[in-house]
């Protein structure tokens, strides 16, 4: 595997300069959580060192200022994940109508627990907390998709599905 | 008889595209509204509909819009709270999605009543997909000449952006989303000031919940008078209820305030009883903050008066024998449910979202996580209960902003009203065993 070189082309970088002008004069930090989920699925999934030290550059703040908000929201992710990230929501309503099934079986499928990636870095799972998809659970969310009223069968659809498009999930 | 406001054009097909929103009424109200009436008219209507807050704390909103300082030179804002992420919450996801057009309408004549010339939806950043046909459904609009300069010719200009967060619950308590919109980590502001004296940028500002804003849209269209008819007389309106849980017909449902809650339980129209002939055990009846109250308690008061869906009847009683209707998130348990593991998975999920800036809340949510947790891993102690008693206690009242109550009052709740079988899952450890998965207790503890 290369490593990407982290720089927006320049149609990327235009569109984060306009982000920067929904703001008021000096209050273009407000850009930082968009442009960070641009990067984040322009670079690999995740937010490295050097992807966030790019981002303060080309909004002009300090790295400091980057870290401190990537590291507070649960969608930037701090460490790598597998191409294709799936989570599974764990709170009361999915749980009433069988998360934990829908976490057992995917575990088994893929050979990981919650939090591990796949040896062929494909898939990582992750639980994660109330979607707002409590009347269809339960559910996933795999990149801007939301997969509901989930059973095993349609799961191991989706998880055929992914691994034939063999595309790296993304929020947008 | 059902009464439909919001969504009663959700059967029209397309009624997310302008032309179809147009052809049916849509955007009457924004030329009504801009064309005929004062900034000041508007908010008297609004004050006059009895509106309260949608969001959770059921604050009247025209009081709110009242409040708001107006120096002169200095910008105000309205923002619209879409970062809905209380437990057992759907409704302001399935009116974005679905009517993103009566939102929009709503934010240009609330803008105009409170004099902003910019104003921002904040959506959790989940809710990307939404975020998109938001701001297909705002290009349609600046396109109309609903949203621009010079809207409609009334010389009133508007710019309406979309504002995605990132995953965190806590940014839909507003001093922590405008936090987060400025592009900072959501840690909630202690109050005073108040967001209507200083707010975004230090600027006066409304947070309104995204139902509350499109409220707004049918209150000015009848009038206030006619939409306070609606309801009772201290819950007005129609109420977007999530329906999740143990129910034949899970989603979202538009009910008069004041039905009653046995009736949107088992009626056919709404939730359509509980899933496989099952009992009723408990019901969470405005998302995951407000007390859980057991089935005798929530179809009847402890009077023996039968519960309604509206503010002060599932508030009757207090929290010894009341809850609150909160967001409306609605989650209902059958007679099988672990009262206890369910509580674990809410006081997770306050852990979990706890900003961290206060010692009460970043320290008790985790403690009574690994309470429950002990006790549903077969280790429990009687002291235990009464720990968690003690520590939910100490927190309530002694925090920033209220997540710390939102996490201390379903714990008091699940005790007061399921003690025994607490002590039951002490007592009989080998019970516990059976449910399914109690390995995964501990290593989600543990990650
Ligand atoms: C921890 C916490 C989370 C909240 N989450 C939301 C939310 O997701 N959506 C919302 O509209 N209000 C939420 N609120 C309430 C807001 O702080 C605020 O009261 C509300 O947006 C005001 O709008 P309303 O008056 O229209 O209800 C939350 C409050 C707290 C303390
Ligand atoms: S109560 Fe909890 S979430 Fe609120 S400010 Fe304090 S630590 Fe943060
Ligand atoms: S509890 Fe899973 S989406 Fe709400």
């Amino acid at each position: 595997m290369t490593t990407t070189e982290i720089q927006f082309d320049s149609e990327t970088l235009a569109l984060v300069n306009n982000m920067m002008k929904r703001y008021p004069e000096g209050k273009h930090k407000s850009a930082l959580i968009p442009v960070l989920h641009i990067a984040q699925a322009e670079f690999g999934g995740w937010l490295s060192v050097p992807t966030m030290d790019y981002v303060a550059s080309v909004m002009n703040l300090k790295p400091i200022e980057v870290y401190e908000v990537a590291s507070f929201y649960s969608m930037f992710n701090m460490h790598p994940v597998g191409k294709c990230l799936i989570e599974v929501c764990r709170t009361s309503s999915c749980w009433l109508r069988g998360a934990e099934d829908v976490i057992d079986h995917i575990e088994k499928r893929l050979n990981i627990r919650v939090g591990e990636t796949s040896a062929d870095g494909m898939f990582t799972l992750k639980a994660v907390e109330c979607l707002g998809s409590c009347g269809t659970a339960p559910m996933m969310q795999v990149g801007a998709d939301y997969h509901e009223n989930l059973t095993i069968e349609k799961v191991d659809t989706l998880l055929e599905k992914f691994k034939d498009e063999n595309k790296q999930s993304r929020y947008c | 008889m059902s009464k439909k406001l919001l969504l009663k054009n959700d059967h029209i097909e397309g009624i997310h595209t302008l032309p179809i929103y147009r052809a049916n009424g849509g955007y009457s109200v924004l030329e009504k509204a801009l064309k005929t009436m004062s900034p000041e008219a508007i908010l008297e209507e609004v004050k006059t509909s009895g509106l309260r807050g949608r969001g959770g704390a059921g604050f009247p909103t025209g009081l709110k819009w009242s409040f708001l300082a107006k120096p002169e030179g200095v910008p105000r804002y309205l923002v619209c709270n879409a970062d809905e992420s209380e437990p057992g919450t759907l409704k302001d996801r399935y009116l974005m999605e679905r009517h993103p057009h009566i939102l929009i309408e709503g934010m240009i004549v609330s803008s105009f009543a409170l004099g902003a010339k910019t104003s921002y939806i904040y959506i959790r950043g989940e809710y990307f997909y939404i975020a998109r046909i938001l701001e297909i459904a705002i290009k349609e609009a600046y396109e109309a000449g609903f949203l621009g300069k010079n809207i409609q010719g009334s010389g009133y200009d508007l710019d309406l952006y979309v504002q995605v967060g990132a995953g965190a619950y806590i940014c839909g308590e507003e001093t922590a989303l405008l936090e987060s919109l400025e592009g900072k980590r959501g840690n909630p502001r202690i109050k005073p000031p108040f967001p209507a004296i200083a707010g975004l940028y230090g600027c006066p500002t409304v947070v309104n919940n995204v139902e509350t804003i499109a409220a707004v849209v049918p209150i000015l269209e009848m009038g206030g008078a006619e939409y306070a008819k609606i309801g009772t007389e201290k819950s007005t309106g129609t109420k977007l209820i999530s329906a999740s849980g143990h129910i034949n017909k899970p989603g979202v449902y538009e009910i008069e305030l004041g039905i009653p809650v046995e009736e949107f339980i088992y009626s056919e129209e709404y939730c359509g009883g509980i899933s496989g002939g099952k009992k009723l055990k408990a019901v969470v009846a405005g998302g995951s903050s407000v007390p859980i109250l057991p089935a005798e308690l929530i179809l009847k008061t402890s009077a023996g008066e039968p519960r309604m869906m509206s503010y002060e009847s599932l508030g009757d009683g207090g929290f010894l024998t009341g809850t609150m209707l909160g967001s409306g998130g609605f989650i209902v348990m059958d007679e099988d449910t672990s009262i206890v593991k369910n509580l674990y998975t809410f006081a997770r999920f306050y852990h979990h979202e706890s900003c961290g800036q206060c010692s009460p809340c970043r320290e008790g949510t985790g403690w009574m996580e690994k309470i429950l947790l002990k006790i549903l891993d077969g280790r429990g102690d009687m002291k235990d209960i009464d720990l968690l008693w003690d520590i939910q206690s100490k927190i309530e009242g002694k925090t920033i902003c209220p997540l710390g109550e939102a996490a201390a009052w379903p714990v008091a709740a699940a005790i007061r009203h399921f003690r025994s079988e607490f002590e039951e899952y002490i007592q009989y450890p080998e019970k516990i065993r059976d449910i399914k998965h109690y390995y995964r207790l501990q290593e989600t503890a543990t990650a």
